[in-house]
């Protein structure tokens, strides 16, 4: 077994205060809902709104790292081991089988990861922001500009609701479904994750080439830091 | 670990300051703007209350020994030259105003001509009914308004507390009232002056409005927060501002355009909660809707009048009088029967200021009729359309009845009620409604098929008056909740947390137990497959 540093320090930090957010947002938007009641109406709409313009400067944030890094690769949908991904699940997993795409640090999430991903950064989140702040600024008429009802915006808003939470546990079991019941999760908490030996080939490959440019840029200081990092990743593997 | 903590505290923190400083800031302001609202009505009593006025009782013309009333007038008049014409522009003067109805033009609207569903109308029994009319002598069609001291100025002037006018004298003062103890002591109307109609309109205290009420002449903060004599202690003018004898605001019980009201924004601006959920409420929601909980909260008010049971006289051929067990009217042979109630919960409806009459003359198209009704609906957002401003939610009381009409010609009818004598027709008299009906509608000179029946009516009361302290102004769940909400009946609108669509509910349902069931059925799989399963193997080890 070898450990591999996958998730920086700031994809951790992203993922985990999102995952708080939303579960802030799930919790007093469906109390806003009138599903059940626990904080008061009032606290859940202060609540949801705080907490909603918190996540739009997560995710803005998010974005632009996501550009700067490059990161936004990991999300580019490809249909190679799709079909293979689908059938470890459906029996695959039952049968000992090995994942069929193996993590690598540029392609970190399996196809079917890669397209539910892309769908909930690309679409959902976005239709919750939009009929969100619809939701939050023109259910009044402003200027001349108003909805003629609420009920197109709220109906969209409450279905993206019910499938983020729907997401949430299928995504919550997945976890468990790594290398052993916890490897995922101890990954996304400390970024580094166990790998197994013939798994590692192609990443002390990846690892070696991004080292090289890294020395290429080494006079720069963060350049610097990161072959420090790259070393100590690659000292873990050999 | 230690690093995403600080990550998250960086970001965060400094967001969380802010939004929490940004609130505080505007709740200090909205603090503040309470504050000089205090202030600005604290000056105002000050001035009121020290002012060197004109000490009445110096006046010559005053110290003589007035013959009637009339006098009195010619007196004031005397020195407030031309006054009278303004009163006799006004309302309070003429019993009707010009106003415009949508879909009907220019009507003349007022207690003069216009019918409601308590004592129906003045007309045939003007005697009576202008005892609460600031005049003198308006007993029938032939009262003239254009004689100055036909004007009753003390009614609203008097200081004493002695004046007052005589049942059925058509305005007259009692023989005992001193006229020139009250003429010498005259001043700014106090709730007294006002109260003594307008409290007591419909034939007894509260029975109109349920808002207004003697109660109010000395109530503490829980019955109205402006007027509460330990408190504020504001007069009715304090809101109803009036410049030469014209007397802002005005109620939708007989009127229909959207001027000359006095509102709540007049002192309190147009954000005046320190929360920008709750001022944007105030967009389509009217103050009045939360600040005014429940109506009627120191005397009962009426809510029904049923004038089809009227007449039952008893074993002696008297008419009779019961009361119900909290001491109101609940039987009188010459008006029906009664329902009251206390700590009334409104009923709302969006209202944009407009307001539409059924005029006696008018044929009635729908049961119950609508003796007035207040336009306005979810969707008439102003801007460019009927009103300049939005319909918004208002609290209304809602008077329902059951009265006299007429089933072949289809308009409401106006029967003759009261006369001083018996055997001249009048119901109050007589009791007889055919009779009556005829008399009525003949001193009105309008058509009578000579059938009477008796039909349900609405009227609308907007409710503005019994502000709750802000303790007990309701909370958002009073309404943004799914059963049994304040406003469960105003259904042209979507209302976060009350309403959902059923298809929404079934969909999402679906999708998580769809999830459920899917993780449910993977790990009893997982499970099953054991040792085969590498992922168990692991956990194991
Ligand atoms: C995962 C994210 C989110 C979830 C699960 C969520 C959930 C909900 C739910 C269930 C409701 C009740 C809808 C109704 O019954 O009509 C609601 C209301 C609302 N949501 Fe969200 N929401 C999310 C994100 C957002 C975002 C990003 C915004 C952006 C501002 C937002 C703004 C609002 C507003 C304004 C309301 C109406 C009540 C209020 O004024 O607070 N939500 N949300």
């Amino acid at each position: 077994m070898k450990k591999v540093y996958l998730y920086k320090g700031y994809e951790r930090f992203w993922h985990w205060s999102q995952s708080v957010l939303v579960f802030i947002l799930i919790v007093t938007g469906f109390e806003i809902h009138s599903s059940y009641s626990l904080i008061g109406f009032e606290n859940a709409v202060r609540i949801h709104n705080i907490t909603a313009w918190t996540f739009l400067v997560l995710t803005v944030f998010t974005i632009f790292w996501d550009f700067t890094t490059d990161e936004w690769k990991q999300y580019i949908p490809t249909s190679k081991n799709l079909k293979a991904q689908i059938s470890f699940y459906l029996s695959g997993i039952f049968k000992n089988a090995p994942h069929p795409a193996g993590k690598t640090i540029s392609s970190k999430l399996n196809p079917l990861q890669r397209l539910v991903y892309l769908g909930i950064k690309v679409f959902v989140f976005p239709v919750m922001f939009l009929t969100g702040f619809l939701y939050y600024f023109f259910h009044y008429p402003v200027q001349g500009i108003e909805l003629s009802s609420l009920e197109v915006i709220a109906v969209l808003h409450t279905r993206g609701a019910f499938a983020v939470v729907a997401f949430i546990i299928v995504h919550l079991y997945l976890i468990t479904t790594g290398r052993t019941v916890t490897s995922n999760l101890k990954a996304m908490v400390t970024g580094w994750e166990e790998i197994e030996e013939h798994e590692t080939k192609h990443i002390e490959e990846e690892i070696m080439a991004e080292t090289k440019t890294l020395i290429r840029n080494a006079g720069e200081k963060s350049g610097r830091r990161k072959l420090r990092k790259a070393k100590e990743a690659v000292a873990e593997i050999v | 670990m230690k690093k995403l903590v600080i990550f998250f505290l960086a970001i965060f923190l400094p967001l969380f300051v802010i939004t929490l400083l940004a609130d505080q800031e505007e709740e200090e302001e909205a603090d503040q703007k309470k504050q000089e609202i205090k202030l600005v009505n604290y000056i105002r009593k000050a001035n009121r209350n020290t002012r060197e006025i004109v000490d009445h009782s110096k006046f010559e013309v005053l110290k003589g020994h007035f013959e009637n009333a009339h006098k009195v007038t010619e007196a004031c008049l005397g020195c407030h030259t031309e006054r009278h014409i303004e009163i006799m522009e006004s309302p309070h003067w003429k019993w009707e105003r010009n106003e415009v109805i949508e879909g009907k033009g220019v009507i003349t609207l007022g207690k003069k001509n216009t019918l409601n569903n308590f004592c129906i109308g003045i007309s045939g029994s003007e005697a009576t009914c202008t005892r609460c009319h600031i005049g003198y002598g308006w007993k029938d069609k032939s009262f003239d308004f254009n004689e100055p001291t036909n004007i009753d100025c003390l009614v609203c002037h008097d200081q004493t507390g002695t004046y007052e006018k005589e049942k059925g004298a058509a305005g007259y003062p009692k023989e005992n009232v001193n006229l020139n103890y009250v003429a010498k002591n005259v001043g700014s109307p106090g709730r007294e002056n006002c109260g003594v109609c307008h409290f007591w309109g419909g034939g007894g205290n509260n029975v109109k409005h349920g808002d207004l009420e003697k109660a109010m002449i000395d109530c503490s903060r829980e019955i109205d927060v402006h007027m509460a004599t330990e408190g504020e202690d504001m007069s009715c003018i304090e809101c109803h501002r009036t410049e030469n004898h014209n007397i802002t605001g005005k109620l939708y019980a007989l009127s229909s355009e959207n001027k000359n009201r006095v509102t709540c924004e007049q002192c309190h601006t147009e954000k005046p909660h320190g929360d920008d959920i709750l001022d944007d409420h105030i967009c389509r929601v009217a103050c009045q809707t939360c600040h005014i909980p429940y109506y009627a909260k120191a005397n009962a008010t009426k809510m029904i009048w049923d004038w089809s049971t009227a007449g039952k006289l008893d074993g002696d051929g008297h008419p009779k009088h019961e009361n119900d067990a909290d001491g109101n009217h609940k039987y009188m042979s010459i008006k029906g029967t009664f329902i009251w109630d206390d700590h009334v919960v409104p009923e709302y409806y969006w209202f944009n200021g407009l307001a539409d009459h059924q005029l006696i003359d008018e044929k009635i198209e729908s049961i119950p009729v609508q003796m007035n009704s207040l336009d306005g609906k979810y969707m008439d957002k102003g801007l460019c359309r009927k009103t300049s401003t939005p319909s918004k939610i208002w609290p209304v009381k809602v008077h329902r009845g059951k009265q006299i009409w007429d089933p072949v010609n289809k308009t409401l009818v106006q029967p003759k009620l009261w006369d001083k004598e018996e055997g001249q027709g009048t119901y109050w008299n007589d009791f007889d409604w055919g009779l009556a009906a005829e008399k009525g509608m003949d001193y009105l000179e309008l058509p009578y098929s000579g059938e009477y029946d008796f039909v349900e009516t609405e009227m609308y009361w907007p409710l503005n008056h019994q502000v709750a302290p802000k303790e007990q102004s309701l909370k958002c769940n009073d309404c943004h909740t799914r059963h049994n909400g304040r406003l469960e009946s105003l259904g042209d609108f979507y209302l976060p947390g009350r309403d959902h669509k059923a298809g929404v509910e079934i969909f999402g349902i679906f999708l998580i137990a769809a999830s459920i069931i899917g993780v449910m059925i993977h790990t009893v799989c997982r499970i099953i497959s054991g040792k085969k399963c590498k992922l168990n193997n692991y956990t194991k080890n």
